[in-house]
């Protein structure tokens, strides 16, 4: 076969083949890795850096909200930030609140406060240490009125307590009694209104908000603006969450000297390596099609010649 | 055809292979619950967990999710154990959520019937859930629970506030003129609450817009372009600092359609241009990795909670310790 | 009439909204309307919802091509409504364990729990996920560097893909320190959040000023697209 017509036979390659490719690239280093349990090292960026010591800045028992405005279509991205989000905040014996913009989402929370909080502090007092607020509908209608009224908008928890006989919302007016705030999200609601109706509105007074945000790949580079003035700090896609977990666990691990983490903590830094191959055959496929593109247009331009 | 052969080849092998684990070693897409039982009686009131015994209790078995290790160790200990068993419904849900992922998949051979199943699945399902989330979440504790509290707290909120605020019905009334849209004669009826969205809407985005996303980003670049740190000026965050300036100037010039692009403008524009590439590139990038992600979650689950070929988070592990000890411990 | 009371309800609904930003005694109003507006999106589900049946209704009706299809939304639809509305499988409160339908709509084990873990969990998943396939697809077919400006779009696409795993660190590990920024983790990061940054932020600047001036005509009564077709 001469190259060119193997140059044309791969212009024509049919996509399933290049699906297929993505398949194993993926696939097989998720089956590698989930026997052998090898993990990548993580040296974090300073979105997700400023994100950790946001946090880590928090003194013992502050008042973190934290809104999960995403559904299971991105809880592969996003569920291993929130995961590690819960578990700092339990580490640094916060008191979590918890709540979300998007319908799809109250299991999800109820899944992480399982992992991260009951199974891991069962000490722990529903509504004194933690609480689910629940669903409201409304999108930023609910940011608006959460910003002067927090209970207005949300007068119950997940499960129908008013919100006066739950201990931790005595002292909670708006969005500016928390310590912090903590999104993930996956677009709209989302990161970018919360800094539009919560933060910014506060950014000129005494305590302006503090707003750390965990957002997918998609949404990251439109969000970076607004690191570090209006967003304390950012974990961008799963690299992000990977990044994150690492300094999670290696706080632990330094407070708790000998303490083993549970692979169930280490889910983003395990599909680093996935991500690392799928990433590999993305540059693989764009540099075979551009050899093809600028072989097609020398032979173009030889025959013209 | 030859294609076909090809492909028709590599299915039949996934299929086959699929055959063989389905029935060999320790099982596949099991899951397992934990009976936990509840009983309350009331105390002054109050329901309290009835002790051990009571006969006048209210109770019932709640089973809460367990590992497959989990169920392993207890039948280990106690081979005629029923605290923890297996799960008919969740062990049929993961078998359905596999074909369902399988039947998405299929679409990337080409359209098919078993995606389009599943398409038109979701569609019912998702719009149906907004409804019932909403309806649980927001209408029956903030409209229902305001109109008329004592039904609610009598069937649905026992701990709801007994306070009714009549004001709601303005929603309602709103709610009701929205629904006409349904109606061709009464249509023109959903006009005013569509304008009362859309005016909320926009109140609440004018002014966010001005401060967040104007105001407050003009500031963020208006800063000064030499960054002075403990030991002088950062050469490095100032260089960095100045391409931001640039970039932020030379594509706010790209997007000013006002001034023909010539000269001065349309070298600076075109700056603005390669600034916004750098971007798009950066965000496919991103895309990507998102995308990516996504799959190696779906990856995940199959490999693991269906099929049970690997076990990342060690929720089988005793399962292969039991494998062994047990024949050992018999011999 | 019904034009001008509209106009009117978007004006005062507008201008409350704007003035509550700057005017500590509207706050109060602007919070109950907002809160109207709150209920107002639930009930627009049912509008959504309704909406959805009704198409699908008159396409089983009309027995349209597909209409199998749009009988299995239905049912999909139908049933997981009737499972939601009656809180099939929720134990009731804790605190309340007369109130049969006191319980989590989706506390674990019910059938609303079910369908959300089993069937639109894994579905959802899963649609989002075939992205991945096609932007490789598309990738080998349309991302050539045919001029500067794509050629940018992408070297800065390539540095985010090695940069941001472990491949970037395999390969550009061995610069030395003084040069450390070339490094493409490095790399990765300037174009993120310095150039991604500049041009994001013009775009953000840009919609903002657009946002402004269509959300000021609205509340005005110049656009009222919105309104529908005469106007």
């Amino acid at each position: 076969m001469s190259s060119q017509s193997f140059i044309e036979k791969l212009d024509a390659i049919d996509r399933r083949w290049i699906f297929l490719l993505m398949a194993l690239s993926v696939g097989i280093p998720i089956f590698v890795i989930g026997i052998t349990g090898t993990r990548f090292p993580e040296s974090p960026t300073p979105t997700s850096l400023a994100t950790f010591e946001t946090i880590e800045a928090l003194p013992e028992g502050a008042r973190v909200l934290m809104s999960f405005d995403y559904e299971p279509a991105s809880a592969g991205e996003l569920q291993p930030m929130a995961t590690a989000f819960v578990r700092h905040l339990a580490h640094k014996k916060a008191k979590i609140y918890c709540q979300t913009l998007w319908a799809a989402a109250t299991p999800l929370i109820e899944q992480t406060l399982r992992t991260c909080v009951i199974a891991q502090h069962p000490e722990w007092i529903y509504g004194e240490h933690f609480v689910n607020m629940g669903y409201q509908s409304g999108n930023e209608g609910v940011m608006k009125v959460i910003l002067t009224d927090y209970k207005q908008s949300f007068p119950n928890d997940y499960r129908g307590t008013p919100a006066a006989e739950i201990p931790m919302l005595a002292d909670i007016v708006n969005t500016s009694s928390f310590d912090a705030i903590i999104v993930v999200s996956a677009g709209y609601p989302g990161s970018k209104e919360w800094v539009q109706y919560v933060v910014s509105p506060t950014l000129t007074s005494e305590k302006p908000t503090k707003l750390v945000a965990g957002v997918t790949g998609v949404s990251a580079p439109q969000l970076v603006p607004y690191f570090p003035t209006q967003l304390k700090g950012m974990l961008a896609a799963i690299k992000g969450a990977a990044e994150y977990e690492f300094l999670v666990n290696q706080a632990v691990e330094a407070r708790n000297p000998g303490v083993k983490i549970p692979a169930q903590f280490m889910d983003a830094q395990r599909r680093m390596a996935p991500q690392l191959f799928g990433h590999l055959l993305m540059v693989g496929l764009i540099l075979v099609g551009n050899t093809i593109f600028f072989a097609r247009r020398r032979a173009a331009r030889l025959a013209l010649a | 055809m030859n294609q076909k052969r090809t492909w028709t080849i590599i299915l039949s092998v996934a299929a086959i292979l699929l055959a063989i684990r389905t029935f060999t070693g320790p099982g596949m897409g099991k899951v397992y619950v934990e009976n936990s039982n509840k009983a309350f009686i009331e105390v002054n009131g109050k329901w309290v967990e009835a002790p051990v015994g009571t006969t006048s209790a209210v109770s019932w078995v709640k089973e809460i999710g367990t590992t497959p290790g989990a169920y392993f160790a207890a039948n280990a200990v106690d081979a005629n154990q029923s605290v923890i068993h297996l799960s008919t419904s969740r062990t049929l849900g993961v078998w359905i959520a596999a074909l369902l992922t399988l039947f998405i998949f299929s679409f990337l051979y080409r359209d098919n019937p078993f995606y389009k199943f599943a398409e038109s699945t979701i569609v019912g399902v998702s719009a149906a859930y907004w409804m019932v989330v909403s309806f649980w979440d927001t209408l029956v504790p903030k409209l229902f629970g305001k109109l008329a509290p004592n039904f609610v707290a009598e069937h649905f909120m026992p701990n709801i506030k007994r306070e009714t605020d009549y004001w709601l019905l303005v929603p309602v009334i709103l709610g009701v003129m929205l629904l006409c849209r349904l109606v061709p004669r009464a249509a023109y009826l959903g006009i005013v609450p569509l304008a009362f969205i859309v005016g909320t809407t926009s109140g609440l985005k004018f002014v966010s817009y001005i401060e967040s996303d104007l105001l407050a980003q003009t500031a963020s670049t208006m800063k000064s372009l030499a960054v002075v740190g403990d030991g002088g000026i950062e050469v490095g965050e100032s260089i960095k600092q100045v391409l931001l300036f640039v970039g932020v100037i030379a594509g706010l010039v790209y997007f000013f359609f006002s001034v023909e692009h010539k000269g001065i403008v349309g070298k600076t524009a075109r700056v603005g241009v390669w600034y916004l590439m750098i971007t798009f590139g950066a965000a496919f990038g991103f895309t990507v990795m998102g995308r990516i992600a996504l799959f190696a979650a779906r990856c995940e689950f199959l490999f693991d909670d269906w099929l049970w070929l690997i076990d990342p988070t060690g929720r089988r592990a005793i399962a292969d310790a039991v494998e062994i000890a047990v024949p050992a411990l018999l011999l | 009439m019904n034009r001008q009371i509209a106009l009117l309800v978007t004006l005062v609904s507008g201008v409350l909204m704007v003035l509550s930003g700057f005017l500590i005694p509207t706050q109060s109003w602007a919070e109950d309307v907002a809160e109207w507006f709150n209920v107002l999106a639930s009930i627009a589900f049912v509008l959504g919802a309704a909406n959805l049946a009704k198409i699908h209704l008159s396409k089983i009706s009309s027995r349209d091509e597909g209409w199998g299809f749009s009988a299995v939304t239905l049912i999909a639809f139908v049933a997981t409504l009737a499972i939601g509305f009656l809180k099939i499988g929720v134990a009731p409160l804790e605190t309340a364990p007369l109130v049969s339908m006191s319980g989590e709509k989706d506390g674990e084990g019910s059938a609303f729990w079910w369908l959300y873990t089993f069937v639109m969990s894994p579905i959802t998943a899963t649609m989002f996920s075939l992205l991945a396939f096609y932007v490789a697809s598309a990738a080998f077919r349309a991302f050539r560097a045919k001029n500067v400006e794509a050629t940018l779009l992408l070297v800065a696409a390539f540095i985010v893909l090695l940069g941001r795993t472990f491949a970037g660190v395999v390969l550009t590990g061995w610069i030395p320190d003084s040069l450390s920024f070339l490094r493409l983790e490095n790399l990765s990061t300037i174009i993120f959040e310095v150039f991604a940054s500049a041009g994001n932020r013009a775009i953000i600047i840009g919609i903002a000023l657009g946002v402004a001036a269509t959300s000021l005509k609205i509340i005005l009564g110049i656009d009222r697209s919105y309104m529908g077709s005469g106007d």
